[in-house]
Order: C-alpha cells, then sequence, then structure tokens
C-alpha cells in the first residue's frame, strides 16, 4: 500500500481557495511543520497524502504519474501536456481562479472585432511589412490550436512570458493572447477584446492522473471520490484512457 | 539494415533505374523558410531546435523544400531527383515520430501531363504489389473554379488563400454569400464603420498603437465598405461550387461530369485533366477506373496546386503510404523570381513493411 497523493498549490489565494473547497465536502487539508516548510496533511480520510507544489508544476506531475489527483488550472493543464486528454481526467471544476484566454488588438483598430477580420488584416499585414502579423503570448499551444480551428493564416506566435499588453505599443507585437479577469489591464493599454468566443475559459479544476498507480494506493481513492461526491466509477473511468 | 532500410534502398535503387540522381539534404533546415511557406501550424508538427548561431532551425519535416531549393541554385532541366531518409514529425497518437521517405521529384517545362503521368505510374509500379488503394485529384480545378466565380478579384483571392482550409473557406464562401454565422458580425462592423469619418472613429477608440498605421486601418475600413457594396455570391455558383468539391469516383466519369457543368471558367482546367488522363493510359494507368476525388489533397498537402495523388492502405488505422503531386507555385515562392513546373512524390516504407505483401 501507498499513500495516494493529492497535489495542490503550494500558496496564495489558490491555495486558500482548494482548502476551503476540501473542506466544504468535509476534508481538513492543512500544512504542517515551520511556516516555511512545504509539507501538509489531509485530515478525516486515511491513507491520502497532501503534496504542495507550484500550480505550474502540477501538470507535469500529474502526466508522470507521481501524483493522483491535483489542483491547477485547466490552461495550465492544456497548455503544458500534449494529448492532455490522455495525460488526465478532468475530474471536477472549482468554481475559483477564473481567467479567459483571450485575443486583444488596439482599440484604434476600428475595423476588426472577430477572428475573420484579424485573418484579413494578417494577409494584408504580411503583404506590406513582408512578415507575418506577430501575436505575443506564452500560452503557445492553446492559441496555435484555436487558430488553426478557425482558419486565421499569416500570423505567428512571439513568446511573452510577462508585461505582454505592453508588446504592441513597444512594436514587438501587432496583437496579443493573454488572460485577463477583469480586463483593466487591456483598457489601460488601449486594447480591445475579440468578439468571437475566448480561446479558453479557465477556472481551478481537480484532474486525476490516468498513468498514476491507483491499484497500490488501494481505498483511499474510492474513499476520497465517495467524499468527493463523485460515482464509484469514476477511478476506472481515469485509468481506461479515452479513445 | 532494418527490413525498411532495405526496402527504402531497393525503391531508391528502382527510381534511379527510372533516371532519377540522387540527391542528399541537411536534416536541419533553416526553420524560418518552412514557418514563412506553411505558417505557424508546422511548428505543431515539426520538431524546431534552437542553433546559438544561426537561430532557429527545424528537424526536415520533408525533402521536398531543400530538394526544390538545391534544384533553383544549380539544378539543370529537366530534373529527376530522388532521395531516401528519415523525416521527422511531431505526433499526439502513436504515431512514429521520426520514419523514412523515399520521394522522386521531376522538374519540366514541357508537357506537365507527361510530367504527372510519369510520376503516378512509376509510384504505381514501384507499388503494385501490394493492397493499395490509388486515389487522384486536382487542385487546379478548384483554383479554375473559385477564380470563375461571378465576383471581385478581392474576393476570390480570399477564397484562394484559404483553399488549403475547407472549413474556413466554407465560412467565407457563406459570408459572401450573405449566409451563414460570419454575415451579422460583418454586417455589423459595416454598418458601425458607416456612421462617421474612420479618422474620427479611430479618434474615439483610442490611439494609433503598434505597427499597424492609420493608412492600413484606413484601407481596409475602404475595403469593407466596397465590399459591403458588392452583390452577394449567386447561389446557383456556390451550390455548383459544392457540387464540384464533393465529385468522387472514376476518372474519366469525373471528367464528363464537369464538362457537363458546362461551366467555361473551368474548361482549360478541363483539358489539362484530360490530357493527364491521355497520358496516364499511354503510360498504362486504367483511368476508367482509376479514382478521382475533387477534395483530395486538400487537408494535408498545402503546397500542392494541380494533380495531387495517394495510394492508401485499406487499414483506417495507417498513414498513406505514399502521397505526391504538383507544386508549380512552391518552385516560384523558392526561387525568388524563378520558376519550374515541378511534380513528385514520397513512399514510407515502414508503413509498406507494417503491411505486409509484396
Amino acid at each position: 500500500m501507498m499513500a495516494l497523493k493529492l497535489g495542490v498549490p503550494s500558496k496564495g489565494r489558490l491555495m486558500d481557495k482548494t482548502f476551503d473547497w476540501f473542506a466544504g465536502h468535509g476534508l481538513t487539508l492543512r500544512r504542517t511543520g515551520a511556516e516555511r516548510e512545504y509539507a501538509g496533511a489531509v485530515d478525516g480520510i486515511a491513507g491520502v497524502e497532501l503534496v504542495l507544489l507550484s500550480a505550474s508544476e502540477i501538470p507535469r506531475e500529474l502526466a508522470a504519474g507521481r501524483i493522483h489527483l491535483g489542483v491547477t488550472g485547466s490552461d495550465l493543464v492544456r497548455e503544458t501536456l500534449p494529448d492532455w486528454q490522455g495525460a488526465v481526467a478532468e475530474l471536477a471544476p472549482m468554481g475559483f481562479g477564473h481567467a479567459d484566454l483571450i485575443i486583444a488588438v488596439p482599440k484604434a483598430w476600428v475595423d476588426v472585432e472577430t477572428l475573420d477580420d484579424l485573418d484579413a488584416v494578417a494577409a494584408a499585414f504580411r503583404a506590406c511589412h513582408g512578415f507575418r502579423l506577430r501575436i505575443a503570448t506564452k500560452y503557445h499551444r492553446l492559441v496555435r490550436d484555436y487558430l488553426r480551428a478557425h482558419g486565421v493564416a499569416d500570423y505567428q506566435l512571439v513568446d511573452s512570458q510577462g508585461a505582454t499588453e505592453g508588446t504592441i505599443k513597444n512594436l514587438t507585437a501587432e496583437a496579443i493572447a493573454d488572460i485577463t479577469s477583469t480586463g483593466e489591464t487591456l483598457a489601460a493599454n488601449h486594447l480591445k477584446i475579440l468578439r468571437d468566443a475566448p480561446v479558453h475559459r479557465s477556472q481551478a479544476t481537480l484532474f486525476a492522473a490516468r498513468g498514476a498507480d491507483w491499484q497500490r494506493a488501494g481505498s483511499a481513492g474510492a474513499a476520497l471520490f465517495a467524499r468527493l461526491g463523485l460515482p464509484e466509477a469514476t477511478i476506472s473511468g481515469i485509468t481506461s484512457p479515452i479513445a | 539494415m532494418t527490413p525498411a532500410d532495405a526496402l527504402g534502398a531497393k525503391l531508391l535503387a528502382q527510381m534511379q533505374a527510372a533516371g532519377a540522381q540522387p540527391v542528399a539534404a541537411d536534416i536541419l533546415q533553416p526553420a524560418e523558410t518552412l514557418l514563412d511557406l506553411y505558417g505557424e501550424d508546422i511548428r505543431a508538427r515539426a520538431y524546431v531546435t534552437h542553433d546559438p548561431a544561426l537561430g532557429e532551425m527545424m528537424l526536415r519535416p520533408d525533402f521536398t523544400v531543400p530538394v526544390v531549393q538545391a534544384h533553383m541554385r544549380e539544378g539543370a532541366e529537366p530534373a529527376r531527383y530522388c532521395y531516401a531518409g528519415p523525416v521527422f514529425r511531431k505526433q499526439s497518437s502513436a504515431r512514429a515520430r521520426e520514419y523514412l521517405q523515399v520521394g522522386y521529384e521531376l522538374f519540366a517545362r514541357n508537357d506537365p501531363a507527361r510530367a504527372d503521368a510519369e510520376v503516378f505510374a512509376l509510384f504505381a509500379r514501384l507499388l503494385a504489389g501490394y493492397d493499395l488503394r490509388p486515389v487522384t485529384g486536382d487542385i487546379g480545378i478548384l483554383k479554375a473554379a473559385v477564380a470563375g466565380l461571378d465576383t471581385t478579384e478581392r474576393r476570390k483571392a480570399a477564397l484562394m488563400r484559404h483553399i488549403w482550409r475547407p472549413a474556413r473557406f466554407r465560412a467565407l464562401l457563406d459570408r459572401m454569400g450573405g449566409q451563414g454565422k460570419l454575415a451579422a458580425p460583418r454586417a455589423e462592423l459595416v454598418a458601425r464603420l458607416r456612421t462617421a469619418p474612420v479618422a474620427e472613429l479611430v479618434a474615439q477608440a483610442g490611439p494609433v498603437i503598434g505597427l499597424r498605421s492609420m493608412a492600413e486601418i484606413e484601407a481596409r475600413v475602404q475595403t469593407l465598405l466596397e465590399d459591403a457594396e458588392t452583390p452577394p455570391l449567386p447561389a446557383g455558383q456556390i451550390a455548383a461550387l459544392e457540387r464540384l468539391l464533393a465529385l468522387s469516383g472514376p476518372a474519366r466519369d469525373v471528367l464528363a461530369e464537369l464538362r457537363a457543368e458546362g461551366w467555361d471558367a473551368l474548361t482549360p482546367a478541363l483539358e489539362r485533366l484530360d490530357a493527364r488522363l491521355q497520358a496516364l493510359d499511354a503510360a498504362g494507368i486504367d483511368t476508367q477506373t482509376l479514382p478521382f476525388e475533387a477534395s483530395f489533397g486538400r487537408t494535408t498537402m498545402e503546397y500542392y496546386d494541380g494533380f495531387v495523388f495517394g495510394f492508401v492502405s485499406p487499414r483506417a488505422d495507417m498513414p498513406p503510404v505514399a502521397t505526391g503531386g504538383r507544386y508549380d507555385a512552391l518552385t516560384a515562392v523558392l526561387g525568388q523570381g524563378r520558376r519550374i513546373p515541378a511534380v513528385g512524390g514520397v513512399i514510407r516504407p515502414e508503413t509498406l513493411i507494417a503491411l505486409g505483401g509484396a
């Protein structure tokens, strides 16, 4: 027997909200040891171990099967893991950590409101400037898949790990794709969001690793799922990857 | 030597015997050329790496581009090349990431029908011992149909740009006919743009930031207003285009059906198809039974712009054993002003081995 490992964000609001969500299901998650020590425990259920991790590392730990369950943003899982549906199962959206991944362009582009417009502008821009229209983002996989699904051509993604809203004014990009929750930073940088559905609507989500060893975790999995109100068949659903 | 290597060497020798000169290509290719050609999507399909001095490099996703570049630099005409070696493609499924391609490329200015037939007949001969279904198509007919639509050059260019993206092509066609989900947002945009001069609208909206200038915004607004005055694409032409895209059957029958449409703009392209079928007959291919699918090659083979072909396995889980086609426009893009008609194709020896036979 080994413990069933539950990975949760190690700090900040995301950790607090995660603890609250589990408390709502009668499970107490808590940090143990010294204040700065990343150690934790789960009270109210036997055989479950708490692992505190950076939210951005949780997708990889899930994919490697080193943790059975993990809480992280649905955007991070989709961006980080190729074939994410083969690696993890989405168990429960948790109702917090909401953020939309959107595409934004300068407000002054009065001729652009949709992806249909952006695609036409990309063609004209390339003809005029000799290179493909640049979209700054750190969400390469999500944005590329989205633009391909909508048939947008003649663009290129340029990497931006921060202050993405400033790239247009700094002439390193013509448009951006970034996470926004209130839109205030966009407005302050004279940008507007395209009218189409967002690239992705993200929220904190409980994921299960298809590749983790559920056998050796024994009955802890079934007990935990019962407590969370998930159907009994959940484990077999996790371990048989979707077609 | 693996069985696939041995089969690859045998196919290469047969291509040499058919008159082709063997050529090599670097595995590391400059990423920029391929990105400019295929667009950002290729990042999802090819391995990109970074060289401290040369910048972004790509593990070759195919041989066509380096072979065309080599020919444009130093090739004599006409020229036949063959090659064998690994190519690298990202996959999300269990399909191979690294696999062999054996290919044959023919550069010739005269008699394109005969060149098409030569390549197809060679592949048919090399693959004769396997249980494969040949399929052919012709992107040139689609292009001729778009060029023949009764509408503005601008709309035709927009459609032509998306011939290889069927869903987007369809959405554009619908919008130009005043239908579909893009029509209403476009009508609303145009209505707003008509309320005031562009300069005023932009001044209200916000500062002009970034590289895209006021002049570019004004030019597109002008384009949008002009396009709004253009009559919708006639429903009959959209329907005819859709019938054309759905055509599938023995090549001779499809040719007869296309002729029966009485679409004058198609005549030169249909003459080329007829000439190709005659050349195929002369090369020993039975065009009475040869399958032709009008939409073949639209989703996977972006640079082909004329004849396209494939040899596919009856097993749905297998990639096509061979694909190929004509890519005249690609040579113009890579030739920086020079161009030469070209046609070629590749075979995947590993897939042949997996299928057994021969």
